[in-house]
């Protein structure tokens, strides 16, 4: 899969936020978008993934030589963000049931399930209501979500974001499992931006 | 059937969700309760009409289906979860399983207020139940499809509990007068027959609405 942005610019009320970026990742390489509070970053991420629509330019998706826009990928995206949240009256293990359902109509294997919330640790609390978990825990679950279905593009905004020392290394893991993915990372955290191959900094361009 | 599978999830997710909830269910029982509770005192013991007691059926209908109907969307966005259900879904199967619950809790609110109005109303007699029941699941249709598209508009704008019913009564009078004329016929015991036209208004009046808002909502749910 490749990913290439090309001329993106986004406008709110008269406010440009960033003009014409662009930029083209393939698979298996990691992009780290930087910049201050207010420069664009969730923006640029969410245009990424269809959720936004640029003022001008475009975002394609080529896969297997055809060509997609983010709409016609999203059951290959994963996402994580501070502002996404999952729905607090159910429990993770129905959260991952009924949202795996929603993207592809198929309902994740319990095995599967099981296997990701060991690894981000929530497998004890699997059955409890989303409302009863820290921030943190929800944090947790969110790449749980995003992780499910082993997307080819996945897109981590703040992604240190409320966690612990154990939640911060099981992300540190997903940097290292990422090798046939387009990992796009939006942070502010200089380590962070270390891991990726590429970066951007929201205000100067590509490095 | 992958499409209808993905959409019988955004059903099933918001069935679950309001079970354990009761987000619209609660607003909508409080609501015809308060609305025939009025009615009652300001008739003090007097028999209405079949004219005004099927105009008042469908005015008890609109405004609480007003104030319950929009939560399918307005939850979503108020929890923060419009932008996971915008990952995994794509805008046609969120309209459609949205719609489904939105129809589903239709028929139970005019199923309630049916039950209300013939404990409350002595003179509320359903004299020709093929039409009313008919005009029932039609005038659903009709305002679960309306209120569905509405209720996404909303969502997205900032003064959402007054906007709703403003929006929705443009939208739906030309369906209140016709289930209102279609009520009045079963009550005052008419043949089948005679409601065909209004059933016909309906019917296109539900195609219209359903086939617009889908071709809409793309546009309203994104950004």
């Amino acid at each position: 899969m490749v990913l290439t942005a090309e001329n993106i610019s986004k406008t709110f009320n008269r406010r440009t936020v960033f003009r014409e970026i662009g930029f083209t990742v393939v698979a298996g390489q990691s992009i780290a978008v930087t910049g201050r509070n207010g420069a664009g970053k969730s923006t640029l991420l969410k245009i990424l993934a269809g959720l936004l629509t640029p003022t001008s330019g475009s975002v394609r998706y080529a896969v297997s030589g055809s060509v997609h826009g983010p709409e016609d990928i999203r059951a290959h995206l994963g996402f994580v963000s501070p502002y996404l949240q999952l729905y607090d009256e159910f429990s993770a293990l129905e959260n991952l049931r009924l949202l795996s359902r929603m993207r592809s109509a198929t309902v994740a294997s319990d095995e599967r399930c099981r296997e990701m919330l060991t690894r981000f640790g929530l497998w004890d609390r699997c059955n409890d209501q989303v409302r009863t978990y820290s921030s943190g825990m929800k944090q947790r679950l969110k790449y749980v979500v995003a992780l499910l279905h082993d997307p080819e593009v996945l897109m981590l905004d703040e992604p240190g974001a409320n966690l612990d020392a154990d939640g911060i290394a099981a992300v540190a893991q997903i940097y290292e499992s990422s090798q046939r993915r387009i990992l796009i990372v939006a942070t502010n955290d200089r380590s962070e931006a270390e891991r990726c191959e590429l970066k951007i900094h929201l205000g100067t361009g590509v490095s | 059937m992958n499409l209808l599978a993905r959409t019988s999830a955004v059903f099933v997710k918001d069935l679950l969700s309001e079970i354990r909830t009761r987000y619209a269910l609660n607003a909508l029982l409080m609501f015809v309760i308060t609305a025939v509770a009025v009615i009652l005192f300001a008739l003090r013991g007097d028999t209405p009409g079949t004219i005004v007691l099927a105009g008042m059926f469908w005015v008890v209908v609109f405004f609480t289906g007003m104030s319950g109907l929009s939560r399918i969307f307005v939850s979503e966005e108020e929890r923060g979860t419009a932008l996971t259900l915008q990952l995994v879904a794509p805008p046609g199967v969120v309209y459609f399983g949205k719609l489904a619950f939105n129809v589903l809790l239709t028929l139970v609110l005019v199923a309630g207020v049916t039950v209300v109005y013939l404990v409350a109303f002595p003179g509320f007699i359903i004299q020709t139940p093929s039409i009313f029941f008919v005009t029932l699941l039609l005038g659903s249709l009709g305002l679960a499809s309306a209120a569905t598209i509405i209720a996404a508009i909303v969502a997205k704008a900032g003064s959402r509990g007054t906007l709703y019913p403003v929006l929705s009564f443009p939208v739906v009078v030309v369906l209140l007068m016709t289930v209102m004329n279609a009520t009045i016929k079963s009550l005052d015991g008419e043949p089948f027959s005679t409601a065909v036209v209004d059933f016909v208004v309906l019917i296109s009046y539900v195609m219209v609405m359903t086939a617009g808002s889908f071709l809409l909502f793309e546009f309203v749910w994104k950004d």
